[in-house]
């Protein structure tokens, strides 16, 4: 392990955050505040598509349709959809902790272009409260989030039209992200820092920014051609007039498809940089989770048709994207086999961090085998469009990503405030979580399977009492909110104070003080080329006494 | 690897692969098998049932059992053992996955083509050469009978579906009934050609393992054999506007007796006797 840090100083540390609260709701251009307000927004987002679901999941209560009209219903998932997708998971696990840690893990002081960032982020509410507002203007588009031609030409033009502006603003907002990361990772590391020994983030943050990068343009031409059919009454989509609804969904799942790497592989980053802290062990095959990373890029642009095994599409086309689906789950595989291994051997601190990374590991892997076997075309042919492939993309988005979420925020809150969260509330929130999520899905696999649709608000009286366990569960993660949240606002004035490096941990982000002074680093950035050398322990220890500086092992 | 480690190794995979292997024979979720793809589907599903089994009661056992063997001891202060990488274990598990999907790949491609994926569109345009010559047209999975021959191609029962918001319509051209249940009869090869008049709409038998979306502007077809006689719900799959959920229809599955009966019933031109 090579570090060379400048001594800190540690003269009376001046201005660490952005002085007073109000920062957090100006322009501000510190890639922190940023990341900060994406965590922040996002979050809100969450409470509303949670308030959302819940109401979902009342309706299907009982297998009639008696809690709300049926086309508020489908506003009702319209919107749940695209705000826990464009508005939650994507703008927190890119915008959020990619504008938090991408900077210190290339060792720069802020963002490559630190406006186009803040521009970014200040889309993203007004983009949200537009999306809402449509509910109470005219009613919300209600067509799903796919929004599928002719259904959303035919549906009340205000709402789908209102749904498509925010959404291309949601995506123009993703795109500038993703320049801003690109630029980030690949010019402004700091001298001497090798792409290869950049933390894992970083490549997970880099490939999802090719990724946003070259498919959401594609969602933005086919949205603004779908504007125009619903507006001026061309027919790129609209059979009547001679165009073609298969096209749409090409278009869309073109985008549509490489977005749930767009939401995972952040994830993957994020549960790469806990489980080596948590563990105290290096994190196992590092180069292998690079190419995996990469593989997963690449194979993620040539999946897409698996989302229209149904849809019309020729025999071999069908077997083309089979065979390109199920091997992602090659790459996919690696990495879970290789989190094991760090765990393995490790000296585990089972905290509410490493026990939200392991629940993702538990329910993704459930989700990546039931995507296995949705990518089959004669087993998808049964169970598309059902509840069986609600199941399964809440497994990878609710129980992947949205675990990584919590974990995250339970791995660095210290980092952000300085203290610590309550320990015992998190394992609390922990296991409302993972119960209620499982209660509420895994017997959605068995809806699916014998005959109830996705998207309906009413069904076949004999799956009314699976839908009531579900429904329980969907309760209990409503519930597993409340003590989060009190945790989080409780913690930020009475939580124990964390020190700067509470986890021990060796990623540049914890050389620094807790929170991080505006330029990051007092004195130049350390040049950290093993962020997880744990257990390296004479190197360590050696550099240590050498330069007298209290930054990791020693601190405790 | 010691001896004795790869005995205990040995001693856990073998129960395990038992476990999930019983899990997926034994445990059926799904419902009964009304339609010769059925039956073939069941199949692919009892193995896929059991390798997701072996591999998520595998993965959960190793992570469950690493956090208790490896957690931190409360006085333990110190790193765990700095293995960065090991060659060979990161073989064997890029060998697992690929493995395990060659095998499901090649299988399910064996499924596909004994449901009759390979051939249902040479199939659809031999046999109705009249009606679809000139389109092109993409069709569901599914040809109805086991080994489609010729003869049974010949003797194939063919039905036009219409769907609209929010109800199918089933047109026998042969004795020109329009019908809003599907009646077929037992053992018969079905043959269905649908078009949307509106939004797109998907037509879906639970109990037959088969699902078509049913496009307007873009005909498509789905061909199917019942194999056991009564009702099944006709579901709407694709979201199709406010009474989507309430888009259903029924299909009855009748003996050939019963079915002829309600075909002259029905029928509005006499029919010729084959």
């Amino acid at each position: 392990m090579t570090i060379s840090i400048q001594p800190q100083d540690n003269s009376p540390k001046e201005s660490l955050q952005p002085k007073g609260w109000m920062t957090y709701f100006s322009f501000s251009l510190d890639h922190k505040v940023i990341g900060l307000q994406y965590l922040v927004c996002g979050f809100i987002f969450y409470l509303i598509g949670g308030l959302l679901a819940s109401a979902m999941r009342i309706e299907l209560t009982s297998p009639i349709s008696d809690f709300m009209p049926r086309d508020v219903y489908n506003q009702v998932l319209t919107l749940h959809g695209t705000i826990m997708i464009f508005l939650w998971i994507v703008p927190v696990v890119n915008g959020g902790f990619g504008n938090y840690l991408i900077p210190f893990y290339v060792g720069a002081r802020d963002m490559a272009f630190p406006r186009l960032n803040a521009v970014a982020f200040w889309m993203i509410p007004p983009s949200g409260l537009l999306l809402i507002s449509s509910y109470f203007i005219n009613g919300a588009a209600q067509s799903g989030w796919t929004a599928y031609p002719p259904l959303s030409i035919t549906t009340p033009a205000a709402g789908q039209i209102i749904w498509i502006i925010s959404v291309l603003l949601l995506g123009g907002s993703s795109i500038f992200g993703g320049i801003n990361f690109i630029a980030t990772i690949l010019k402004l590391r700091r001298p001497g820092l090798k792409l290869m020994n950049l933390p894992m983030y970083c490549w997970a943050m880099l490939g999802t920014s090719i990724l946003v990068v070259l498919s959401t343009p594609v969602l933005a031409g086919t949205l603004v051609l779908l504007s125009f059919d619903i507006v001026a009454h061309t027919g790129f989509f609209n059979p009547a007039l001679g165009g073609n609804v298969v096209v749409y969904q090409h278009l869309f799942w073109f985008y549509s498809h490489p977005a749930v790497y767009i939401m995972v592989l952040p994830a993957f980053g994020l549960v790469s940089e806990i489980i080596p802290v948590h563990s105290r062990k290096p994190l196992f095959g590092y180069t292998t989770m690079v190419y995996s990373i990469l593989a997963i890029v690449v194979l993620g642009f040539v999946v897409w048709a698996h989302h229209m095994f149904t849809s019309g599409t020729p025999p071999w086309m069908r077997l083309f994207f089979t065979i390109a689906t199920s091997f992602i789950a090659v790459p996919t595989g690696i990495k879970f086999f290789n989190w094991v291994a760090t765990l393995w051997g490790g000296k585990i601190s089972i905290n509410s961090a490493i026990l939200f990374s392991c629940g993702f590991i538990i329910n993704f892997v459930l989700g990546g085998i039931t995507g296995v076997t949705l990518a089959q075309v004669p087993f998808d042919v049964h169970v598309h469009d059902t509840y069986y492939v609600v199941a399964h993309f809440h497994y990878i988005v609710y129980g992947g990503t949205v675990f990584v979420i919590f974990a995250s925020i339970y791995h660095w809150y210290p980092k952000f405030t300085g203290r610590m969260l309550n320990e015992n509330l998190g394992r609390f929130h922990f296991a409302l979580t993972f119960i209620g999520f499982n209660l509420c899905f895994a017997p959605q696999h068995w809806l699916g399977l014998n005959g109830m649709p996705r998207r309906v608000a009413e069904y076949d009286p004999q799956f009314a009492f699976v839908n009531q366990i579900s429904t329980v569960g969907a309760l209990l993660m409503a519930i597993s909110t409340l003590p989060f949240l009190w945790n989080i606002i409780q913690s930020a004035f009475v939580g124990e104070k964390s020190g700067d490096n509470p986890w021990n941990a060796l990623t540049p982000e914890w050389l620094t003080s807790s929170p991080p002074p505006v330029e990051n680093w007092l004195g130049e950035a350390p040049l950290i080329t093993k962020p997880y050398g744990y257990g390296l322990k004479e190197e360590s220890e050696k550099l240590v006494s050498e330069e007298d500086i209290d930054v990791n092992l020693t601190n405790q | 690897m010691s001896t004795r480690s790869a005995l205990l190794t040995f001693l856990l995979v073998v129960p395990l692969f038992a476990i999930g292997i019983w899990i997926g024979q034994n445990i059926n979720p799904l419902p009964i098998d009304a339609s010769t793809n059925a039956s073939v589907y069941d199949e692919l599903f009892r193995v896929l049932f059991s390798i997701g089994s072996i591999l998520f009661l595998g993965f959960v056992g190793l992570l469950t059992y690493s956090l208790f063997k490896f957690r931190r001891k409360p006085e333990d202060k110190g790193d765990g053992l700095a293995i960065e990488d090991n060659l060979p274990l990161e073989i064997l598990w890029t060998a697992i996955p690929t493995i395990v999907i060659l095998f499901v790949g090649l299988y399910s491609y064996d499924i596909y083509d004994r449901m009759g994926g390979m051939q249902s569109l040479e199939h659809a345009g031999h046999n109705h050469e009249s009606m679809v010559s000139k389109e092109r047209i993409w069709g569901g999975i599914g040809s109805g009978s086991i080994g489609s021959t010729k003869e049974s191609l010949n003797k194939e029962l063919f039905i036009e579906v219409t769907a609209m918001q929010f109800a199918f319509l089933f047109h026998y051209p042969k004795g020109d009934i329009i019908s809003g249940e599907l009646h077929v009869p037992v053992g018969q090869p079905i043959s269905m050609r649908m078009e949307s008049k509106d939004v797109i709409h998907a037509f879906w038998v639970p109990e037959f393992r088969i699902k078509q979306d049913v496009i307007p502007g873009q005909p498509t077809i789905l061909n199917f054999t019942p194999t056991k006689a009564g009702k099944y719900p006709i579901i709407c799959a694709e979201l199709c506007g406010p009474y989507h959920g309430g888009m259903r229809s029924t299909v009855v599955v009748e003996e050939q007796k019963e079915y002829e009966n309600w075909f002259e019933k029905n029928s509005k031109t006499p029919i010729t006797k084959t």
